[in-house]
């Protein structure tokens, strides 16, 4: 188990500073003058331009830099946006959370519709309700995924007015970011209107969530139901039915756990899809995450801001990512103990 | 089931119906304590003074601070404001104001005031911008675009306090624009105390930025891309005088003041103010700048009742707004002209029978319909009517190729003439395309046998080559920041105005320059409106320009909002706004 978690440690060390040193070199590969894409800066005259470069550590080696780099990253010295002039720390961690609760939900709701919607059309395959349960999750996961949340947008907020369509909670209340997460951050709070905030915090969830979780829900009801058929051919199942177990019985004792297993690995790939997606939402809900920011900053050129933002992005992934493999491993002891670990 | 039961089930489901329909009312209270409006852009500073770009004055101006003096956005003339009434010298360049007491700056969290406004305010907030020796002058930059545009700091020789409510200033000109000047946008007043406090903390520039002033909210919270935060004034100088007024208590007596309260209620476009203390609008508590840049978004928060209001609908979706039975859109001319300018410099242009011809060959009427879809009105002379000096029945050019034709064969030019029409590739309200104006003009013109080029460039050669006199006429316009003729006449005709590029006619005619000047020498409306029908009169038979259209302001807003008015005379205000059940 110890190699295991060192295997993945070391993985994992290794991927950041792959990552790490991409987004440095992102600073020389930008268009333009590799001083004022740092600094957002034009130096007047030779001997600013000087200072600003020994500030900077532009005069050194770039090993040297990316060591000062590096170790700003660490103790979390991120540096400034051009645009708004704040520490970008404070601004990714702003916008990060909007992203990962956005995310969350959605998983959930993969998680708590998508797999018992799979798990029945597995049951019953090839019936008239796995065809109807098929054929509507192969429609969703076919949209792409922007041209959906329009969809809701047209539908559910210019027609029936039934949700907002722009941000996390309406601005009139004043909630304190406590965790990042909204609704968390409401009942952390102490404003008069809790409940009426709540209430509008989950409304201006409603769309963004399901556009994402729309999707996510469709491949998760695929996967499912593609594993559970498998389980069901498996000769142990035709070896309990000939015991003469009732399918329930069938049901519980063997498909269940078999069939979830072949998915847990299958979820760590959409966690990536997840995010990209809620990325793309983000943008259209005006929801404040780091998909949105991102875009921004590519808009205004901030550069220092897309260099922190891909490298803060790409972390989260590939935690998760590693996190998730980490889990299945210890709960499947099905595999192979020194079966390398990947990403 | 017994009796009793279906009894307390009754009341049970009573209750619970009560229950949520009180439910609904607090839901509804509450989202009737702040105005939400979705603005387009971030605000460079909260200090109108140092920017004139619409964004930074509808976010400050008239949310944040007061001035002096007031335009009333009826008449357009100039009510007392922060100063109760003012006295004019005999010479015409003294001016004194007599300043209103008990008007309090914001308490914030990041200054609480301990006295109330007076004379030290005004004074400080003239002098920052007036002196360079000042030492809030060269802060945030130093440059205040708008004052120095109008050159009124060489103008003003002394800002003086005659006691703590009585300033006095001192002109070295005559200058009747004056007091148009002081009740623009930028002319706020500042708190003398706070920036006092801030040079003492070492942080002056922060008073641009952490803004305090005395108008209707004040300043909680910025985000950038995002909102601005804005809580009530709790005690706000108008909304004492309203209360202290029902009450039949009298603040002060004073003639000015109440006249300024009259003023101040037709504003509001409230009857009585017994209405002020109905319960059943509740007390605007926060003001929300919700900064859209897409105009489409603005649009679709607007219906889903995201926003109250919003900057700017395009003018494309201002049908869209006029089909939706709960929003309502609100248009007043604006003060702009739009126009197209001969180069009077360039022969055969600098001939005004020339000019008349071509100006005879085009048809404005169409030009209206096509190009501003009939969001505008048909310009008669500069001013537009939301001028005080707005002139009716001003001579107008009518279509007429065959006058057009002959005028042309007069002076000698043959059939065929080639002439340049420079469009400007802006969108602007004044002209929301003048590619499509100009190759309407180009029709008209082959029609009296003159063939014209249209010419652009990308916005900042275009202005360049203007400002250095290269076209035959240009199709462009003028937005104007108060109310005053003077500030169009002036700058778009004066031959003063010619090396600042404001002149696009290239025109100087001493007849002209001097009737503007003898219009500020006087204080007298009625002598002023006849100087400047002369000068309607003037540019009439030399037309060095065609006035084409003044185009329309808009603003649209949900119907919930009560005494939502269009300010013509600059930035948005949310003051007396209100939000109906």
């Amino acid at each position: 188990m110890i190699q295991i978690l060192v295997r993945y440690c070391t993985l994992f060390v290794l991927t950041l500073l792959v990552l790490a040193i991409m987004s440095f070199s992102l600073a020389y590969l930008f268009p333009g003058d590799t001083l004022e894409n740092l600094t957002g800066l034009v130096p007047q005259n030779e001997m600013q331009r000087a200072a600003l470069e020994q500030q900077f550590k532009l005069d050194q080696p770039y090993i040297f830099q990316f060591f000062y780099y590096a170790g700003n990253l660490l103790i979390g010295d991120w540096g400034y946006s051009f645009t708004s002039g704040l520490p970008l720390r404070e601004e990714v961690g702003i916008a990060m959370p909007a992203t990962i609760e956005l995310a969350t939900y959605a998983m959930l709701m993969a998680l708590f519709v998508g797999i018992p919607l799979g798990y029945y059309a597995g049951i019953r395959s090839y019936s008239t309700s796995d065809h109807l349960i098929n054929t509507a999750s192969i429609t969703t996961y076919s949209f792409p995924v922007f041209w959906f949340a329009l969809l809701l947008i047209l539908i559910f907020s210019l027609q029936l007015d039934a949700a907002p369509l722009s941000g996390r909670i309406s601005l009139l209340y004043n909630i304190e970011p406590i965790s990042g997460f909204i609704l968390i951050d409401i009942l952390l709070s102490d404003i008069e209107n809790k409940t009426l905030a709540f209430k509008d915090a989950l409304s201006h969830l409603a769309l963004p969530t399901f556009s994402i979780g729309a999707i996510a829900t469709a491949s998760m009801i695929r996967i499912t139901r593609r594993s559970v058929i498998d389980v069901k051919h498996r000769p142990y199942i035709a070896a309990a039915i000939s015991r003469g177990l009732s399918s329930w019985q069938i049901f519980f004792r063997h498909i269940l756990r078999n069939a979830l297993l072949p998915i847990l690995p299958l979820m760590a790939i959409q966690i990536t899809t997840l995010i990209t997606n809620a990325m793309i939402v983000e943008t259209l809900f005006s929801w404040p995450g780091i998909g949105n920011w991102l875009i921004q900053a590519i808009y205004q050129r901030d550069y220092p801001a897309l260099r922190i933002g891909m490298m803060a992005v790409s972390t989260v992934v590939i935690t998760l990512t590693i996190l998730v493999d980490l889990f299945n491993r210890m709960i499947d002891p099905s595999r192979e103990k020194y079966e390398r670990a990947t990403v | 089931m017994s009796h009793g039961l279906v009894k307390r089930l009754l009341s049970c489901l009573c209750t619970a119906l009560l229950v949520a329909s009180c439910a609904k009312q607090n839901k509804q209270a509450f989202y009737n304590t702040g105005i939400i409006y979705c603005s387009e852009s971030n605000p460079v500073t909260f200090n109108p003074q140092l920017d004139t770009s619409s964004t930074t004055s509808d976010a400050s101006s008239h949310q944040l601070y007061d001035r002096l003096l007031d335009f009333d956005p009826e008449s357009g003339r100039i009510v007392p404001s922060l100063a109760s009434s003012w006295l004019v010298s005999d010479d015409g360049l003294t001016y004194a104001f007599q300043l209103r007491k008990d008007v309090w700056f914001h308490t914030t969290h990041y200054f609480t005031p301990t006295r109330n406004f007076n004379a030290d305010d005004v004074i400080f907030s003239i002098d920052r911008w007036r002196l360079r020796s000042h030492p809030y002058h060269y802060v945030s930059g130093g440059r205040y675009p708008y004052f120095e545009s109008i050159g009124l700091a060489q103008n003003i020789a002394s800002v003086e306090r005659i006691n703590g409510y009585r300033v006095e200033i001192t002109l070295k000109r005559r200058d009747s624009s004056f007091l148009a000047n002081l009740a623009t946008d930028f002319a706020v007043v500042l708190s003398e105390e706070y920036a006092n406090q801030l040079a003492q903390l070492g942080t002056p520039s922060k008073i641009d930025e952490l803004p305090v002033g005395t108008g209707p909210f004040k300043f909680d919270s910025y985000r950038k891309d995002h909102f601005i935060k804005y809580l009530r004034h709790n005690n706000y100088w108008r909304d004492q005088m309203i209360e202290a007024r029902t009450n039949g208590e009298v603040l002060i007596p004073d003639n000015a003041l109440d006249s300024a309260n009259q003023d101040f209620e037709k504003e509001r476009g409230r009857g009585s103010t017994a209405e002020y203390h109905d319960e059943d609008s509740p007390v605007v508590e926060q003001l929300i700048f919700d900064i859209t840049p897409r105009s489409s978004l603005r649009l679709a928060k607007l219906m889903t009742g995201e926003c109250d209001a919003t900057a700017f609908p395009a003018q494309t979706e201002l049908e869209v707004i006029r089909t939706k039975e709960d929003l309502t859109l609100a248009e007043k001319p604006g003060l702009n002209i739009g126009f197209w300018a001969f180069n009077t410099q360039r022969p055969p242009f600098d001939n005004p029978d020339i000019r008349r011809a071509l100006a005879a060959a085009i048809d404005k009427n169409t030009l209206l319909e096509a190009v501003y879809f009939d969001s505008a009105t048909r310009a008669k002379t500069l001013l537009p009517a939301a001028s005080w000096a707005f002139q009716n029945d001003a001579d107008d050019t009518a279509y007429n190729p065959v006058l057009a034709r002959k005028l042309l064969a007069n002076a000698g030019v043959e059939q065929g003439f080639s002439m340049t029409i420079w469009a400007m590739p802006v969108e602007r309200s004044y002209n929301p395309n003048a590619t499509k104006m100009a190759e309407l003009i180009q029709r008209y013109l082959r029609d009296v046998g003159v063939e014209a080029t249209i010419v652009s460039y990308d916005w900042a050669t275009f202005r360049r080559h203007l400002q250095e006199g290269l076209h035959d006429s240009v199709l462009i316009g003028w937005s104007a920041d108060n109310g005053d003729p003077d500030n169009f006449y002036r700058p778009l005709l004066s031959c003063g105005a010619i090396p600042s590029g404001t002149n696009r006619a290239m025109w100087c005619s001493e007849d002209y320059d001097k009737l503007l000047n003898d219009a500020l020498q006087t204080d007298d409306i009625e002598e002023r409106t006849a100087i400047y029908r002369q000068v309607n009169r003037l540019l009439y038979e030399r037309l060095p320009l065609v006035p084409i259209a003044h185009a329309y302001r808009y603003q649209a807003y949900r119907n919930e909002l009560e005494g939502m008015n269009i300010n013509p005379f600059g930035g948005v205000r949310f003051g007396g706004v209100k939000k109906a059940l």
